[in-house]
């Protein structure tokens, strides 16, 4: 409900009267109806029907209503605040890893460079791999004694750490993981958003004189702001979502050290606890949408203002 | 001009040794060890196989479990094609109208949109949704829900590449007397193509690797999907990792092919992009 | 015109006859078109269980050309668990399923979902471990489908034959070989291998037996929540592990080495000692036959030799949902009493691969058995087995492989971990709705 109010102010600026206001027919509201009934009844629903099973001790076979017991008992898990610190460690760094790269990478990827297509391809790979495929072969890669990546850092006299197995680095190299995964889907937005900048733009900057650098952040950056939104808000929501990659790649561990509040709550729906598990994603959609709502405005703001 | 293209070149150049690093070493593990016998490939380190196996692979992971991989191969096509079709045409419609046409409807959509993204779907009421309409355990139900499910993630893309378009562009058509049908069909939905394939190409990958998804509400080893069949290979107790990675290695090509068949229309779509404006 | 009529009439009258002909054939044989009741097994997937399976249902079928058995499988591990449930829960169950036995089935509530089969004929021939895991106080659910195995220590017979080691019955002789074996130098003492999450439990696990050696009560005292894990002798165990990690005994890349490592390292001498599952057997056949006659197992000693058992995991059974009715119910019945047929358990024992004895006596194990299948035999033989705590009480908590994790790498401390595991298993208590929690 907060979501709701909070979202209006950004509604309001964008009801701003366009100048010449086409025949308003043209965009019929009717084209919301096909989407809106398949996500009414295939989506809204289940989940307004699971918010009530947050309220009680659910084995699937029976409920018993307990009120608010399962979100104490949520709040009470010995690895909560662990959970939170490393969600919002993994979220941002990934999303942001994201971003940077997924941006230039974009750049590079739409100039005049030799193998333009391979590298395209290249870059894509690791998005059409399965997390399971991943998840395995990175926990092979990163294997302290005989992976490749310390092997390979080992012929520069350099001895590895155990990415995977050291308390205090596993969180981190799941992320690079996850960046490494999930850069390829970032890049392409971008390519798509700057294939749609019109070249006429480029062109006049540079009978303006403007270097390389300086069309890349007076033209590229503020002209693909509809690429960085989407980009953004998809990788912090996945990122402060995710535990798909974690659970295949350390399963939180070593221990507890690499669980996120995903983890948490995926290990207690495996553990059978519906009800808790229930309460556990209300608790994840507030955070995600306390953190999301507020950049979503910011960005929709941005974006009006242009 | 010429002190130019060597750079481009040399520029190119280190970008592949670079993504051969970072990009195609891993994959290089995953042939190897789908190529290697039980015992070498149990040992998960990259090394080439002392009797190349690769063949024998193939046809044992093929006919594993009465041919199941390429009933699923059958199956995940189906749902992929068709679920994609339906949620790029139903999340066009709606983002393009978002931000087309400023409603009070529009703040409430745009929450039930970011909703979409953020809640994770509630398994066990959607069944009964699907049992009620008589979809549960059927391709089409399956089909429905890989399209809502993407539905959120797709509106947010097309909304956000609407704005590209120049509203002129609606103008001019409606002047030319095209209802609104039209405009979006024949006008504006071209003018995407380079998000529409971002969408379908992202989407694609995500349905066809998609595994909960058909585990729940797609039961029944004649529906099995692939990424259902790595689990042939895979126990709690008994690995068989070879073959494992060989399943993994042949259920990445059709994506594969499918992105290399699309990169060509992204390019495309760039020069379109450039007569546009 | 009258011969056409009559090679008309010549006709019809043949094709009336084919026609009959056709019918009866067809309720005679029983064997095609619509007479045929279809069923559907559920199992999980891996080897070698599917192939067992799968020709279990080819074999049933050549025996039973009225039964159609369509076979179908899912995942394993706590994925399964939950697909279990839902098909369960939304009226969706297979005909005829494979399940384990103990807490896992207690909480799929057998008396509201599965059929009674207490009135089988197979029934009396269950062990009376194997009738407890399967049952609650108002019915008998299961029918057991593969053997027994045992969490023990399975070791490397010819690094004991070299060093002239004896099989240790106390926790100091243990230690003593692990020494020796490290003093050595040539092989790790104690394989673990966190890097698959589930085997770090099998110091905690493999020791109930110990556990019920010194207090006979304490599973029924720990589900009534008088119990705990943080008092002796429960904690031994958490301690134990942590000693053995203390004094340098595991695998240097214990963190991140997975079972199949584990497997090699077994079976090639790179390590002496592995507390897992004797079902592993299986592994060391596919990956090391040559090595199979290597492997001998013992169980977990106790600090006191004297309260050394052996701990026993009962195999997994096959239930029948009570959405199955009518002629299914009665296919599916004859399907699961011919698991138990002399075909049956030759399947069992050439496909699966026997870890320990069977739970009913209408299978025999084969006679050339391996190492690893004799050595069980004799703790059971001895009377000096217990079941695991899995099926002794419906309680087991869902992050002992982590906490057993913390504890075996020098996280968290034997006393700490065992302390946040007692709290770990109070949702799974209350989830249940137990007394006292």
């Amino acid at each position: 409900m907060t979501t709701l109010v909070a979202s209006r102010p950004s509604a309001d600026d964008a009801l701003k009267p366009p100048k010449r206001r086409p025949i308003k027919s043209s965009y019929p509201t009717w084209f919301y109806i096909p989407a809106g009934v398949f996500y009414l009844v295939l989506f809204a629903v289940p989940t307004f029907a699971s918010l009530y099973f947050s309220l009680t001790r659910w084995t699937l076979f029976d409920t018993e209503f307990i009120g608010l017991d399962n979100f104490v008992q949520f709040f009470s898990e010995p690895m909560l605040l662990r959970g939170f610190t490393n969600t919002f460690i993994y979220g941002f760094l990934t999303s942001g890893a994201k971003v940077v790269l997924g941006l230039l990478l974009g750049v590079f990827l739409t100039s005049q460079i030799a193998a333009r297509g391979y590298l395209r391809s290249v870059v894509f790979f690791p998005v059409l791999v399965s997390t399971i495929g991943v998840g395995i072969t990175f926990k092979v890669l990163m294997d302290p004694f005989d992976g490749l990546i310390n092997s390979g850092l080992a012929l520069f006299g350099i001895t590895g750490p155990g990415w995977l197995t050291d308390p205090s680095l596993a969180l981190f190299s799941i992320a690079l993981v996850d960046v490494w995964k999930g850069v390829g889907i970032a890049t392409l937005i971008y390519i798509a958003g700057i294939a749609a900048i019109p070249p006429e733009y480029y062109e006049a900057a540079r009978v303006d004189g403007a270097n390389g650098w300086q069309r890349f952040w007076r033209i590229t950056v503020p002209l693909v702001r509809p690429a960085t939104t989407t980009v953004v808000l998809l990788s912090l929501i996945g990122g402060l979502r995710a535990f798909d990659l974690i659970w295949a790649m350390t399963r939180g561990g070593p221990g507890f050290t690499s669980d996120v509040i995903g983890s948490v709550i995926y290990k207690q729906y495996q553990a059978g606890f519906y009800g808790l598990s229930t309460a556990g994603n209300v608790v994840l959609f507030v955070v995600v949408t306390a953190i999301i709502v507020p950049i979503a405005i910011w960005f929709n703001k941005r974006e009006v203002e242009r | 001009m010429k002190a130019k293209a060597l750079r481009r070149n040399l520029t190119g150049a280190v970008a592949v040794l670079v993504s051969i690093v970072v990009f195609l070493v891993p994959f290089a593990f995953i042939v190897l060890t789908a190529a290697k016998s039980a015992p070498e490939a149990s040992l998960l380190d990259l090394s080439l196989p002392s009797e190349w196996l690769l063949w024998q692979n193939v046809v044992d992971v093929m006919q594993t479990r009465d041919y199941m991989l390429v009933r699923a191969f059958v199956n995940s096509t189906v749902l992929t094609v068709t679920s994609v079709v339906l949620m790029v045409v139903m999340a066009a419609m709606v983002g393009y109208v978002l931000q087309r046409r400023s409603s009070r409807w529009n703040p409430m959509v745009n929450v039930l949109v970011l909703a979409g993204l953020i809640v994770p779907p509630a398994v066990v009421p959607t069944i009964w949704v699907l049992q009620t309409i008589g979809l549960f355990k059927t391709m089409p139900g399956m089909i429905f829900i890989e399209a809502t499910f993407g539905l959120s993630f797709c509106i947010l893309l097309f909304r956000a590449f609407v704005s590209t378009i120049p509203k002129e562009l609606d103008e001019a058509a409606v002047i030319d007397g095209a209802g609104p049908l039209r405009l979006f069909f024949q006008v504006v939905l071209p003018l995407l193509k380079p998000v529409v394939v971002t969408v379908v190409v992202v989407q694609a990958v995500a349905v066809f690797n998609d595994f909960t998804g058909p585990l729940y509400f797609l039961p029944g080893s004649d529906n099995a999907t692939v990424q259902l069949t790595l689990y042939n290979f895979q126990s709690q107790t008994l690995n068989q990792w070879n073959l494992l990675f060989m399943n993994i290695f042949l259920i990445t090509i059709p994506p594969l092919v499918m992105y290399i068949v699309f990169n060509r229309q992204i390019v495309a779509g760039m020069t379109s992009g450039a007569v546009k404006g | 015109m009258s011969m056409r009529l009559g090679a008309r009439k010549g006709s019809v009258v043949l094709a009336a006859a084919a026609l009959v002909a056709g019918m009866a054939a067809c309720s005679s044989g029983g064997g095609s078109g619509g007479d045929q009741v279809e069923i559907t097994f559920l199992t999980q997937n891996g080897e070698p269980g599917a192939t067992a399976a799968q020709e279990l249902v080819d074999a049933f079928m050549a025996a039973n050309e009225d039964v159609v058995v369509n076979l179908e499988t899912q995942p394993p591990g706590a994925e399964g668990d939950n697909l279990m449930k839902t098909k369960l829960a939304t009226g969706e169950m297979a005909d005829v399923f494979h399940y384990n036995s103990g807490s896992l089935l207690q909480a799929l509530n057998p008396d509201q979902n599965l059929v009674d089969l207490s009135d089988q004929e197979w029934a009396d021939s269950l062990v009376e471990d194997m009738r407890t895991v399967v049952s609650t106080d108002n019915g008998m659910y299961g029918a057991p489908w593969g053997t027994t195995q045992a969490g023990a220590v399975m070791y490397n017979k010819p690094i004991y034959e070299e060093l002239g080691l004896e099989v240790p019955t106390d926790w100091a002789g243990f230690m003593a070989n692990n020494q020796a074996i490290l003093d050595a130098g040539t092989a790790a003492p104690i394989i673990q291998t966190y890097g698959d999450t589930w085997t770090s439990q099998l110091f905690v696990l493999a020791d109930f037996a110990n556990v019920t050696a010194q207090d006979p009560d304490w599973a029924a005292e720990y589900t009534a929540h008088n119990r705990f894990y943080a008092d002796q002798p429960a904690l031994q165990a958490f301690e134990n592990q942590q000693e053995a990690f203390e004094a340098g005994y595991f695998n240097e890349d214990f963190a991140s080495a997975l079972y199949d490592d584990g497997i090699r390292m077994l079976a090639t001498g790179e390590g002496a000692h592995y507390p897992i599952l004797t079902g592993a057997g299986a592994a060391v056949a596919q990956n090391y036959p040559d090595n199979l006659q290597d492997i001998g197992v013992f169980a977990l000693p106790a600090q006191d030799a004297a309260d050394t058992r052996l701990t026993v995991w009962l195999p997994n059974a096959m239930y029948i949902p009570n959405t199955t009715e009518g002629e299914e119910l009665e296919a599916a019945q004859r399907f699961i009493a011919f698991a138990l047929s002399e075909e049956g358990c030759r399947i069992q024992n050439e496909v699966l691969v026997p870890s320990g004895p069977f739970t009913t006596d209408l299978c025999e194990l084969p006679e050339d058995a391996a190492p690893t299948l004799t050595d069980v035999q004799t703790y059971f033989d001895a009377g000096l087995t217990s079941p695991a705590l899995e099926f002794l009480s419906p309680i087991k908590g869902p992050s002992l492989e982590q906490i057993t994790v913390e504890v075996g790498s020098g996280i968290r401390p034997a006393a700490d971990g065992a302390a946040l595991y007692d709290v770990d298993v109070e949702k799974q208590a209350q989830q249940l709705g137990l007394e006292g929690w």
